[in-house]
């Protein structure tokens, strides 16, 4: 490879002319910005940058970015995703999709492309209701949520994202929050710098069907009490004071007030590489317990697992230098033939 | 003169045209693995052959019974023939079961070989049979022989240390080894057959050898059998030739366009039978630059490929009819995008799950039709094993030429049937070429191509080609998103005219047989041997009779509308209710009549021969518009 001198890319080279039909308001706008604000820091070259979407709000996303970009089907992007890396592994691939579309009719792809560890990036917008079909329940709304299709409240438990994908063997898993712009950028890089799968919740207010459904934990007064932001080796701490840790007894998680003989040391001290999947499991579910925060970060990064586009095309390479550059002289006549004069 | 002693002539040696073999028995049987060493034998003698495989979708149904009987029929010859034949000549049945399902097959005082071993009072029952068929009389109009193939085969491998249920096993090679005898066939090609699949248990190589060889001995020693028979080669045009099964040939046919077009090959798909083994074939290929993505449903095996295609690979997906169902959205996206993706049907019979393992043409309608909107998308379909090569290559072609989806339409009888296939010489293959852009200067996603209308392949990592495509109504030339009323109209009709462009790489439709006269058929998919063969006797006797055979169903020949003009009456025969029939009504109003069989089994020479008399000696009107 000679080095050429990749032209310095901005922000700008990454927004297309087209005019964004996300209403205002929307959480999708700081997601969209953050985005074309950190593809630039990547130090790949633009025309690597494959954008793949289903449908939905969300998926309206490829259109708003300068690069090449697939607005497929209802659930499909990771699978057309799939097709794309095993093709091109080089490309850098970014699916961005919603809880309807990646947890409902998307459900299987998303499984299945993050078992193989597909080095896909997958930004799931959650804004818990199906918005581009004008307010149903969606796979992430609260039990009991009165929807256009649930007058009565919603009948069905939801998914817990995370908690799924990480039951899916998915190497990286974090969670984000559209209006957290500073941290939502750090996630994104992380995630890019991921061989293998990511998939990134984003917590992501819908301002005409389901406003304020993440207010509780991400109005600034709230995020502190409600949220705990995990970093790789540092301990679980919340709290508007950040005097709340989090620690183990025994096999559950409790909330200890520090101080009064409580030291930092005691806490769980974030590992996003830890090996036994109950960890990541364990605090993807955390939120789910009576007064604790919600966690957002990097739950788990696993970055020694092989990705699936490169077990492939290495066997194909592998094959290759067995049997030499198949012929298709060769192919024609395999198996018996004979001649007729 | 009398005291010199002549060498005994045990056996009377007849010389044949041809004949027809079937070998059935239980699905464990191994009677598949009997007729494939069976054809690959007669192929390497030089006779012409049509194989026709039939077995249960249950892997192995409850020994015995009649839903586990699986069958293998070859017809081998010393001229050309086109089918399998209609009526079996020599019958194998290992078990009553086999036996009951298959008898009715066999012509009268054809040869009857069961394996007397197994018709116990238990036997008997698993099949419903409330006699004994070897002692009712019911086959007194047969030649039976009766074999204790089972006692017989453990005798021939007594000493090898087998245990009953291995030996047991080899009961197949024993009455291949009959079958050899019979057609006077070496047993050489079964040998090395045999060393190569058990190189690493030679034991099991032994035992089946030594099988094969005692059946072929006890035709010899016992004086069974009156007479031998002898088929001579057949004269084939010279040239180098191979065995082909009509899934393999499309795998190869893939193999090949892929190399032509100096493309990466991707295959996404999901198993389903009878389709499974196109994905098995090039599973192996991967020294040819194949990837084979075995996906998480039928869904993801389409896209995935619509993934590879807009990544620049010749793309492909493999399925039958369900799955053909599930990707109509699919399908539809690569329409919109205009993306050359092949996508091929190895039809079965439906609906629904419906004869997983027997064949039908049934899907033709839903090549053409199954999708929202108006989506139009051009259709190819095979006639012979051997031309899945060919219409595999040339679905290819169309495709990266117009940049669209094509599909293929096999079917189950292709797909398992086999015959003998003369292998080109790859610098006949076709050129395909293949253009991607790289220049930014005056790029447009969606600006055609004059001749083709195809819009230009800018694959995601070409320099200052960003764009975006989807599945939302385009901007005509630019791509952009567009919900103008005149516009939608104008892509839809353009989309259309892609599709009807491709007419001008059909050939005009040249009916086989006359070119005008009594009776034209006209027909498509695997149904063509049995045109072929059955058109023979009536021309014979002065019935003028021609015969167009589709490859391409969408868009139709431009002169088809023509011939129909040039004679009395038009059959169309379909294992389906009538469905190429319904298409060319509608664009010819022409006053054709079906010829319909949804048995899940191709038509029978006799069949379509009766019918062609039939309808030729109708009165009143006649085809012409």
């Amino acid at each position: 490879m000679t080095p050429t001198a990749m032209p310095i890319l901005t922000k700008k080279d990454f927004q297309t002319d087209q005019e964004v039909r996300w209403c205002p308001g929307c959480g999708d706008y700081a997601i969209l910005s953050a985005v074309q604000a950190v593809f630039p820091e990547l130090g790949i070259p633009r025309e690597k940058f494959v954008v793949v979407s289903g449908i939905g709000c969300s998926s309206r996303f490829p259109y708003y970015m300068n690069t090449f970009g697939f607005h497929t089907i209802h659930g499909r992007a990771p699978a057309v995703a799939t097709g794309v890396k095993l093709t091109n592994p080089d490309l850098e691939v970014w699916v961005a999709t919603g809880d309807g579309d990646s947890l409902s009719i998307g459900g299987n792809h998303t499984i299945h492309a993050l078992r193989r560890n597909v080095g896909i990036k997958v930004l799931m917008f959650n804004n818990r209701i199906y918005g581009l079909t004008k307010g149903q329940y969606s796979p992430t709304s609260e039990f009991g949520k009165k929807t256009k299709s649930t007058p009565f409240g919603s009948d069905s438990r939801p998914f817990n994202p995370l908690a799924l994908v990480i039951g899916a063997e998915t190497t990286f898993v974090a969670r984000s929050v559209d209006v957290m712009q500073g941290h939502l950028k750090e996630v994104l890089k992380k995630a890019a710098a991921h061989r293998g799968s990511a998939y990134i919740e984003i917590l992501q207010n819908c301002n005409i069907f389901n406003d304020g459904a993440w207010f509780y934990l991400t109005e600034k007064e709230a995020r502190s009490e409600h949220i705990v932001n995990l970093e790789h080796g540092k301990p679980l701490i919340f709290g508007k004071n950040r005097d709340k840790g989090i620690r183990m007894n025994g096999l559950d998680l409790e909330i200890v007030q520090l101080g009064n003989g409580v030291r930092e040391s005691d806490l769980l001290i974030h590992d996003e590489e830890y090996r036994n999947p109950a960890y990541a499991f364990m605090l993807a579910k955390m939120e789910e317990l009576p007064g604790f925060p919600t966690p957002i970060g990097v739950l788990r990064s696993w970055g020694d697992i092989p990705r699936f586009e490169d077990t492939v095309n290495n066997q194909i390479k592998d094959v290759t230098e067995k049997r030499g550059v198949g012929e298709i002289e060769k192919l024609l006549h395999s198996g018996d033939t004979w001649e007729v004069r | 003169m009398a005291t010199v002693t002549e060498p005994i002539i045990k056996n009377k040696r007849e010389v044949l045209d041809r004949a027809v073999v079937r070998f059935a028995g239980d699905s464990g049987d191994g009677m598949q693995i009997s007729g494939s060493q069976f054809t690959n034998t007669v192929a390497l003698y030089g006779n012409d052959l049509a194989t026709f495989p039939d077995f249960p979708a249950e892997i192995r149904a409850p020994a015995g019974t009649l839903p586990g009987v699986s069958g293998y029929q070859i017809q081998f010859s010393s001229s050309d023939i086109y089918t399998p034949g209609d009526s079996v000549d020599v019958l194998v049945a290992m078990n009553p079961a086999a036996l009951k399902m298959n008898i009715r097959d066999l012509r009268p005082n054809g040869i009857l070989i069961v394996n007397s071993d197994s018709f116990t009072d238990a036997d008997l029952k698993k099949a419903q049979q409330t006699t004994n068929p070897l002692e009712d009389h019911s086959l007194d109009g047969y030649r039976l022989f009766a074999v204790g193939l089972e006692k017989l085969t453990h005798a021939a491998l007594e000493g090898l240390g087998l245990d009953a249920k291995s030996m047991n096993r080899c009961k197949n090679f024993f009455a291949l080894g009959m079958a050899y005898w019979l057609y006077n066939r070496s047993l050489e090609h079964t040998y090395h057959w045999l060393d190569d699949k058990f190189a690493k248990k030679p034991l099991l190589a032994e035992a089946n050898k030594l099988a094969l060889k005692a059946g072929y001995s006890y035709c010899e020693a016992t004086e069974a059998f009156q007479v031998s028979y002898e088929i001579p080669p057949a004269k084939l045009a010279p040239g180098t030739y191979r065995n082909l099964s009509g899934n393999q040939a499309l795998a190869m046919g893939f193999v090949a366009a892929a190399r032509q077009a100096g493309l990466r090959l991707f295959l996404g798909s999901y198993p389903i039978t009878p389709a499974s083994d196109i994905l098995h074939e090039l599973s192996m290929y991967k020294n040819y630059g194949v990837t084979t993505f075995q996906a998480e449903d039928e869904i993801a095996a389409i896209t995935s490929a619509i993934g590879a295609a807009y990544t620049g690979a010749l793309a492909l997906t493999t399925t039958s009819g369900p799955g053909m169902a599930l990707k109509t959205e699919a399908m539809g996206l690569a329409v919109a995008v205009e993306l050359p993706i092949v996508i091929c049907d190895v039809q079965r019979g439906g609906p629904s799950t419906g004869l997983p393992t027997k064949t039908e043409q049934a899907d033709l309608l839903q090549a053409m039709f199954a999708r929202n909107s108006e989506a139009p998308i051009p259709i190819l379909a095979a006639s012979t094993p051997g031309d899945c090569f060919w219409v595999a290559m040339e679905a290819c072609r169309i495709a990266l030429k117009y940049m669209v989806p094509v599909i293929i339409l096999s079917d189950g009888y292709l797909a398992n049937g086999a015959e003998p296939w003369k292998i080109p010489s790859v610098d006949m293959l076709p050129k395909i070429p293949v253009h991607f852009v790289t220049d930014p200067e005056g790029f447009l996603p969606y600006k055609r191509d004059p001749q083709t209308l195809s819009r230009p392949w800018a694959i995601p990592g070409t320099p200052g080609l960003e764009h975006r495509v989807g599945g939302l109504e385009k901007q005509d030339v630019t791509g952009n998103v567009n919900y103008e009323p005149l516009n939608h109209e104008r892509m839809v009709r353009l989309r259309a005219a892609k599709v009807e462009a491709v007419a001008q790489d059909v050939p005009d439709a040249v009916p086989a047989g006359d070119p005008d006269g009594d009776l034209l058929i006209v027909a498509w998919g695997s149904t063509y041997g049995s045109i072929t063969a059955a058109m023979k006797a009536p021309r014979a006797e002065g019935v003028r009779v021609g015969h167009v055979h589709l490859r391409y169903l969408n868009p139709l020949p431009r002169n088809l509308g023509e011939l129909f003009g040039r004679y009395r009456k038009v059959l169309v025969p379909e294992m389906n209710l009538g469905q190429l029939l319904l298409l060319l009504r509608a664009k010819y109003l022409v006053d054709a009549e079906g010829f319909n069989k949804i048995q899940g089994q191709p038509f029978k020479v006799a069949e379509m021969e009766n019918k062609i008399h039939e309808v030729v000696s109708q009165n009143g009107a006649g085809a012409k518009r």
